[in-house]
C-alpha cells in the first residue's frame, strides 16, 4: 500500500495542475454548503443577540426593519423622525426607561450616534481610555473607530456635511474625543457616540455664534430695535465647542420638537412590556417595534435564500462530481499504454485498479480535509467576517 | 530437443479473436544462458511469441514451458507470479512512466507488485546497475530529460533488476541512433554473458541479427 500510496502521490505532483484544480473543486463543493451554514448561524447569533438585548424600539410609522437597523446597527436610510416629545410621553407612562437614539449623521464614514449616558448602561459598554461625555461637543469613539482613525483621547474629529452642495445645510462640528470604548464586538465598535444635543448642534437647530449685542460686533448687525437685534451674514459662527463659547450656544424653537430616529426602552418585565405596546397599539404617528421579532422574520428570510443557495451549491457540487468523473475516465484512455505497460511487467489488475483509486483518494481526502480546516476557520473566525461583510 | 532448453514450444497455435493473424510452431527450443533473434517479415508473430513465452497471452493449444514451468497452463495469477520472477521485458517505445525519475522508473516493478519487496538491497542493485549502464549520475532526472539511448538504457535497467532467467527484447533498437543502438546491444549481451541469462529479441535490423548466436526465421511458422 505505501509503494501504491507513493506512485499515486508522484502522478499527482507531476499533475500538479490538473490536480490542483480537481483538489479546488472538490474542496470549494464540499466547503460552501457547511461555510455558507456556519456563516449564516454566526449572522444569525449575531443578529439575535442584540435584538434580544433590545425589547422595545420606538419611532415614527414606517418599516420596522428599517427602525430596528438604524436603531440596533446604525444602518439603513434615516428613518423618518419622531418629536423629542415621544420620549417624555413613554417616560410619563412609568413603564420603562428610556434612551433616546438620533442616528442621521457620519464622519469619516462612521455613525455619529446620538444618545445619552444610559445607553452605555443598558448595553454594557465600558470605557477603555478617558471618560463618557459630559458636555456639549464631546463625544467618545467605538474601538474600532479609534483603531481605524488613530485617534487618541484629546484629539478631536469634525462632522461630516449631510450634502457638500448643500449650501444652506449644517455646519460641520469639531468635537472633542473624551473617551475611547473597550471592545464590545458589536456594532458599537464602529459607531461615534455624543450627546443628543450635540446630534442636534450638526443638525444645525441649536448653534453658537459671536455675541451681537456687543459694541464691537457692530460689523455683523444688520439692525438693532430696542431688544431685537438682527445679525447680518458676516456674523461669526463657532464649529466647535470650547470652554470659552459654550455660553454662546443656544437652540431655538420648543424641545419637544427636535427630532429622534428612535427611543428604546427597557420595560422590567413582561407585564410593563405588554402595557407599553398596548399603548401604542392604535397610534397613528408612532411604531413599536420589537427587534427580536424583526430580525427573526429577516432570519427567515435569509435562511429561505440560504436553501436556495445550498440547493445551487449542491446541483454544481453533482456537475462537478460528473466532470471530475469524466476528466478522470479520458486520463485512463491517455493512460492505456502506461496500465499495459504495469501489466506487462506484472502489475495485477487489483494492484493497478488500486493505485488509480489511489490517486482520486488523496485527492478527495485532501479535499475533505481543506474543506474542514476552511469549516473549522469559519467558525473560529465567522463571527469576525460577518463583522467585515456588515461593515461593507 | 536439448536437456538444458529453458524455453520449449510444442504443437503452439494462436489467433488474435476471429482475425486472419494465426501463429504456429510445431516445435521450438532456446537453451538457456543464449541468445536467440526472431527475425521475419511483420506480422508475422515475432512479438506475439515474446508475450505467448512470458505469459502475457495464453495459446489457444499447445504448450509452453518456460524456465521449466507450463505457462499455458498457470492460471492469470500464477503466470503473473511467473513474469515477475523469470522473465525481464524490454520494449521498442520504453515505456518509461513519464511522472516517476530514472530511479523510481528502475524499481517500478518493486513498487507495483506487492509480491516483491523493495529492499535495501535492492536499491543498491538498482544503482550499481545504473552505474554499470552510465546512468547513476541521472538517477533523480524524469524520462523527458533523458536521450532516446539514455531512455533504452533506463528501460534495461528496469527489465533485469529483479534478475530474470530470460530477458525479452522487443526491438529495442527501433528508434536509436547507430551510436546508441551499439551502446544499448552491448549492455544486453554484456548482461546476458555475466548473469547466464537468456536474450530473446525480436529485431528486422541485419546488423543486430549477425551478433546474436542463433536467429530464428518467423517465415517458417507463418500460416
Amino acid at each position: 500500500m505505501k509503494q501504491t500510496l507513493y506512485l499515486a502521490w508522484r502522478y499527482l505532483a507531476f499533475h500538479r495542475v490538473k490536480t490542483m484544480i480537481l483538489l479546488l473543486s472538490i474542496t470549494l463543493i464540499l466547503f460552501l454548503p457547511v461555510g455558507l451554514r456556519v456563516l449564516v448561524n454566526q449572522s444569525s447569533l449575531q443578529l439575535t443577540e442584540r435584538a434580544e438585548a433590545t425589547p422595545l424600539v420606538f419611532g415614527s410609522k414606517g418599516s420596522p426593519l428599517e427602525l430596528s437597523l438604524n436603531t440596533l446597527y446604525f444602518r439603513s436610510d434615516f428613518p423618518e423622525p419622531m418629536g423629542h416629545e415621544e420620549q417624555e410621553r413613554i417616560l410619563e407612562t412609568g413603564l420603562a426607561p428610556v434612551v433616546p437614539m438620533y442616528v442621521r449623521y457620519h464622519s469619516q464614514g462612521h455613525p455619529i450616534v446620538g444618545t445619552s449616558i444610559e445607553y452605555f448602561e443598558h448595553r454594557a459598554l465600558a470605557v477603555g481610555a478617558g471618560r463618557l461625555f459630559a458636555k456639549l461637543g464631546e463625544c467618545v469613539l467605538g474601538a474600532r473607530v479609534a483603531r481605524s482613525l488613530g485617534a487618541e483621547v484629546g484629539d478631536a474629529i469634525i462632522s461630516s456635511p449631510e450634502n457638500l452642495f448643500d449650501l444652506a445645510g449644517e455646519y460641520p462640528l469639531k468635537m472633542v474625543i473624551v473617551g475611547i470604548l473597550d471592545h464590545a464586538d458589536s456594532p458599537d465598535d464602529d459607531a461615534i457616540f455624543a450627546d443628543i444635543k450635540t446630534t442636534w448642534i450638526i443638525e444645525g437647530i441649536g448653534h453658537g455664534h459671536q455675541d451681537v449685542s456687543e459694541q464691537d460686533a457692530t460689523s455683523a448687525v444688520l439692525s438693532r430695535e430696542d431688544n431685537r437685534i438682527v445679525a447680518n451674514a458676516s456674523i461669526v459662527q463657532f464649529n466647535e465647542i470650547t470652554d470659552e463659547n459654550v455660553g454662546a450656544f443656544h437652540f431655538h424653537g420648543d424641545i419637544s420638537h427636535f427630532p429622534l430616529t428612535a427611543v428604546i426602552a427597557f420595560p422590567p418585565d413582561q407585564k410593563a412590556s405588554a402595557l407599553l405596546q398596548g399603548r401604542y397599539q392604535s397610534d397613528e404617528s408612532i411604531q413599536v417595534a420589537r427587534p427580536s421579532e424583526v430580525m427573526g422574520e429577516l432570519l427567515d428570510t435569509i435562511l429561505t435564500i440560504e436553501s436556495f443557495i445550498v440547493a445551487g451549491a449542491v446541483l454544481v457540487g453533482l456537475a462537478t462530481l460528473a466532470s471530475a468523473a469524466l476528466v478522470f475516465s479520458l486520463s485512463l484512455r491517455l493512460r492505456r499504454r502506461e496500465i499495459e505497460t504495469l501489466f506487462k511487467i506484472g502489475g495485477s489488475r487489483a494492484s493497478v485498479i488500486s493505485l488509480m483509486l489511489s490517486e482520486m483518494v488523496v485527492v478527495l481526502v485532501s479535499g475533505v480535509v481543506l474543506a474542514g480546516v476552511l469549516t473549522v476557520l469559519t467558525s473560529q473566525y465567522g463571527a469576525v467576517l460577518v463583522r467585515a461583510l456588515v461593515r461593507m | 530437443m536439448t536437456s538444458d532448453a529453458v524455453i520449449r514450444i510444442r504443437d503452439l497455435e494462436f489467433r488474435y479473436g476471429e482475425g486472419d493473424f494465426r501463429l504456429r510452431i510445431p516445435e521450438l527450443s532456446i537453451q538457456s544462458a543464449s541468445s536467440v533473434a526472431f527475425a521475419g517479415p511483420s506480422g508475422s508473430g515475432k512479438t506475439t511469441l515474446l508475450h505467448l513465452i512470458a505469459g502475457i497471452v495464453t495459446p489457444i493449444q499447445g504448450r509452453i514451458a518456460t524456465a521449466g514451468v507450463d505457462v499455458s497452463a498457470l492460471s492469470d495469477r500464477d503466470r503473473r507470479g511467473f513474469r515477475i520472477r523469470h522473465i525481464g521485458l524490454v520494449f521498442q517505445e520504453f515505456e518509461l512512466l513519464e511522472y516517476l525519475s530514472v530511479l523510481d522508473n528502475v524499481l517500478l516493478p518493486y513498487r507495483i507488485n506487492p509480491a516483491l519487496d523493495l529492499t535495501q538491497e535492492v536499491v543498491e542493485r538498482a544503482h550499481a546497475l545504473t552505474e554499470q549502464v552510465g546512468m547513476v549520475d541521472k538517477l533523480r532526472r524524469a524520462p523527458r530529460q533523458l536521450s532516446q539511448g539514455e531512455r533504452q538504457r533506463v528501460a534495461v535497467c528496469r527489465a533485469v533488476l529483479a534478475e530474470p532467467r530470460v530477458l525479452m527484447a522487443d526491438e529495442p533498437t527501433g528508434n536509436l541512433d547507430p551510436l546508441n543502438k551499439g551502446k544499448v546491444l552491448d549492455i544486453l549481451f554484456d548482461y546476458q554473458k555475466t548473469s547466464g541469462t537468456t536474450l530473446l529479441t525480436v529485431t528486422h535490423d541485419q546488423d543486430v541479427l549477425e551478433r546474436f548466436e542463433r536467429v530464428v526465421d518467423f517465415k517458417e511458422f507463418h500460416a
